[in-house]
């Protein structure tokens, strides 16, 4: 395996909840360019296996390997990011406030604050209060720090929630934009997406067991 | 951005949210100030009385009202998700939380100790105790932050962790207590307390390093 | 982990597989059981019947056979759980794990024990039911120490994450033992408070201090027995859909 290119292997991952098995023998390799998709019915662990990517919880079994290491022990983390079902933005800041905040927690990316909002249509929002953002808006600014902070990996758990057909498309090019840089995306969703330019493997979680 | 820049970013990010939110500030305070109220009406307002009983007093209602103020430390990070942004920065989880934990301390712990003054003069504290208390309450007071932190960690994910915190945070407050009480005690009667003191600077060091990892690991437990 | 030599680790491995740990505990609780039974017997006799009235309490010192050998097993259990705790984080162990959460109630029922027995010998020397003496007021410190774990399991959902909580708890708590000891037996000796019976093991008769000794080895087996007997269950409440599980409910029909 090439060490020095980033990559993400899950070999034989399994998940139990509360004494009930979600899914085991979980095999799974993303490289660079590389779009997954995580689908199966609600509670088949789409959450829980998210959660486990995102070093929060443990596997039961099974190893998650970043560049060939255990995720724990590499760089994984400098080198992902992830924007989940809760925006991860402080109700009482500005926009701007908070992307300076993500910012000097992480390594900062390939976009400043501004060409971010740009990106995500929420330019001259800076120093609008969260709490008066749309549902849309407060989506589409959790999308612009993935653009502010350094990372090759994208998590995200249901990201077109709250967005309309513009705001579909945005992800969608934004996705097609940072994969086509190398980076990688891993997604859930329920919805039936077109995704129909990108390297795209799925896996369906009520089938792993 | 480095660790440290990380650390005063967050330090810097609590003290804005908390002054944003500065209605919800004063509430410990007058927890404080009412608990101390209230000693004088059940025990009757005999200022002998009052006197002995003002170093534990004061002392245990501050325990009580930093208890209260405890639930706020995590609980809007973990709502809103910004918990998790922390545990995946690339910086130690722990230097965070530390941050975390300052800022707390400045926005609970120090009203506190500016507002001590009054109450020993509610309670007619002698004099000589005064700087006493305030050094007390100046070393203490973070310790109730930072002990605090870990219990708030355990319990920020459940829904009505309210009693439970109290019940795992309070025996662990009581060496606090212990010395810093009798530290005002003595020297309301004029004895040296540089034993006392000394003792509470070595619990704080203790806490300061300590205290830091089980917070986060609590905290990665209760994201779960 | 690395540092530890991979036929250890297997060695671990198998013995802390649940339905292993299962049969195991089967087999060994009988003879714990009969050992701790027979201690018992050679404590209570020695401590109650053939050991000396003490010169000055007379005969209501006897209550230390159960009062001492109570409050060491408290903070002997407490100590173990702090262990389990350390091993359950650090490897992940799902035994360390049951085993530290079925050794809570049995701590906190001896902490108890050595309260009441503590209060019980208290009475006929300060004629009260309580007093703040030193040993009591740790005991009883001690006692919240041990609700809190019990409580805190008890509260978060998953169990999994519960036991990662009270192992943090637990560890927390140890650190803690020590320090809460000292700074109450310091304010102790401020206020000149009254003690519950000055016992120190090196001062004691050999005839008083022999069935001393054998019950606080009969209380270890009984923990044994009793640990062993709530891990077993709490084996099988959490992997109940397991498959050794079913196998042991379908052979016992």
């Amino acid at each position: 395996m090439d060490l020095s290119r980033p990559a993400l292997t899950a070999k034989n991952l399994s998940c139990s909840r509360d004494e009930r098995l979600l899914f085991s023998g979980l095999n799974f390799e993303l490289l660079p360019g590389q779009l997954l998709l995580l689908e199966g019915s609600n509670g088949s662990g789409k959450t829980s296996l998210l959660r486990i990517l995102c070093g929060f919880r443990d596997a039961d079994e099974g190893e998650l390997l970043w560049r060939g290491e255990a995720i724990g022990d590499s760089d994984y983390f400098s080198e992902m990011a992830y924007v989940g079902h809760a925006d991860g933005s402080k109700r009482e800041l500005s926009v701007a406030e908070n992307l300076r905040f993500a910012l000097a927690i992480n390594s900062p990316g390939h976009y400043s604050i501004d060409q971010a909002l740009q990106k995500v249509r929420l330019s001259g929002f800076d120093d609008n209060p969260v709490q008066t953002l749309s549902a849309g808006q407060k989506r589409r600014l959790s999308l612009a720090r993935l653009l502010i902070t350094h990372n090759h990996l994208w998590i995200l758990d249901e990201p077109f929630t709250s967005l309309d057909k513009g705001g579909v498309e945005l992800i969608e090019n934004l996705m097609i934009d940072h994969t086509k840089q190398g980076g990688m995306v891993i997604l859930t969703s329920h919805q039936d997406l077109s995704l129909q330019h990108l390297d795209l493997q799925r896996i369906h979680l009520d089938t792993c067991h | 951005m480095s660790l440290t820049s990380a650390f005063l970013a967050i330090v810097r990010r609590d003290l804005l949210l908390a002054f944003r939110r500065r209605a919800e500030m004063a509430n410990p305070l007058f927890f404080f100030v009412l608990v101390v109220t209230l000693f004088p009406l059940a025990v009757g307002a005999q200022p002998n009385l009052l006197q002995t009983m003002a170093p534990g007093v004061i002392w245990v209602s501050a325990l009580l009202a930093a208890l209260l103020s405890l639930d706020g430390m995590f609980r809007s990070d973990f709502e809103d998700g910004s918990l998790e942004q922390m545990l995946l920065s690339r910086h130690s989880l722990s230097i965070l939380v530390l941050g975390k934990i300052f800022a707390h301390w400045l926005v609970t712990g120090v009203p506190l100790m500016l507002i001590a003054p009054l109450l020993a003069l509610f309670l007619g504290l002698q004099d000589t105790a005064m700087s006493t208390l305030w050094l007390t309450l100046l070393l203490g007071t973070p310790m109730l932050s930072l002990i605090g932190a870990i219990g708030v960690a355990l319990t920020v994910g459940l829904r009505r962790g309210g009693m439970i915190l109290s019940l795992l945070v309070l025996p662990l407050y009581i060496p606090l207590l212990i010395f810093a009480s009798n530290a005002v005690e003595r020297a309301a009667s004029g004895l040296p307390v540089t034993a006392q003191l000394n003792i509470l600077l070595a619990m704080l060091s203790l806490a300061v390093v300590l205290t830091p990892w089980p917070t986060a690991a609590a905290l990665k437990m209760s994201v779960n | 982990m690395s540092i530890i030599p991979a036929a250890v680790s297997r060695f671990f491995h198998r013995t802390a597989s649940s339905p292993h740990f299962y049969a195991l505990a089967d087999r060994f609780i009988p003879w714990l059981l009969v050992i701790f039974l027979v201690l018992l017997g050679f404590g209570l006799y020695g401590g109650l019947y053939q050991a000396p009235a003490d010169y000055q309490q007379g005969e209501s010192y006897r209550i230390i056979y159960i009062h001492v050998p109570a409050a060491w097993m408290s903070l002997f259990i407490y100590v173990l759980m702090a262990i389990m705790g350390a091993i359950a984080l650090i490897w992940h162990m799902k035994l360390a794990e049951v085993m530290l959460i079925s050794s809570a109630p049995i701590g906190a029922a001896f902490t108890f024990i050595a309260l009441v027995t503590g209060s019980l010998w208290g009475k006929p020397m300060w004629g009260t039911w309580w007093v703040w003496d030193a040993r009591l007021t740790s005991e009883l410190i001690l006692l919240f120490l041990y609700l809190g774990i019990i409580s805190l399991y008890g509260a978060i959902e998953d169990k999994r994450s519960a036991a990662r909580a009270v192992s943090i708890l637990a560890l927390v708590g140890v650190v803690n033992i020590p320090i809460i000891h000292y700074s109450v037996q310091w304010w102790n000796t401020l206020h000149q408070g009254p003690t519950v019976g000055k016992m120190g093991k090196s001062s004691m008769h050999p005839s008083m201090l022999v069935p001393l000794l054998e019950m606080a080895m009969a209380f270890k087996f009984y923990y044994g027995v009793v640990v062993l007997q709530t891990a077993k269950l709490e084996l099988l409440k959490r992997e109940s859909t397991a498959q050794w599980v079913k196998n042991l409910t379908e052979t016992s029909e």
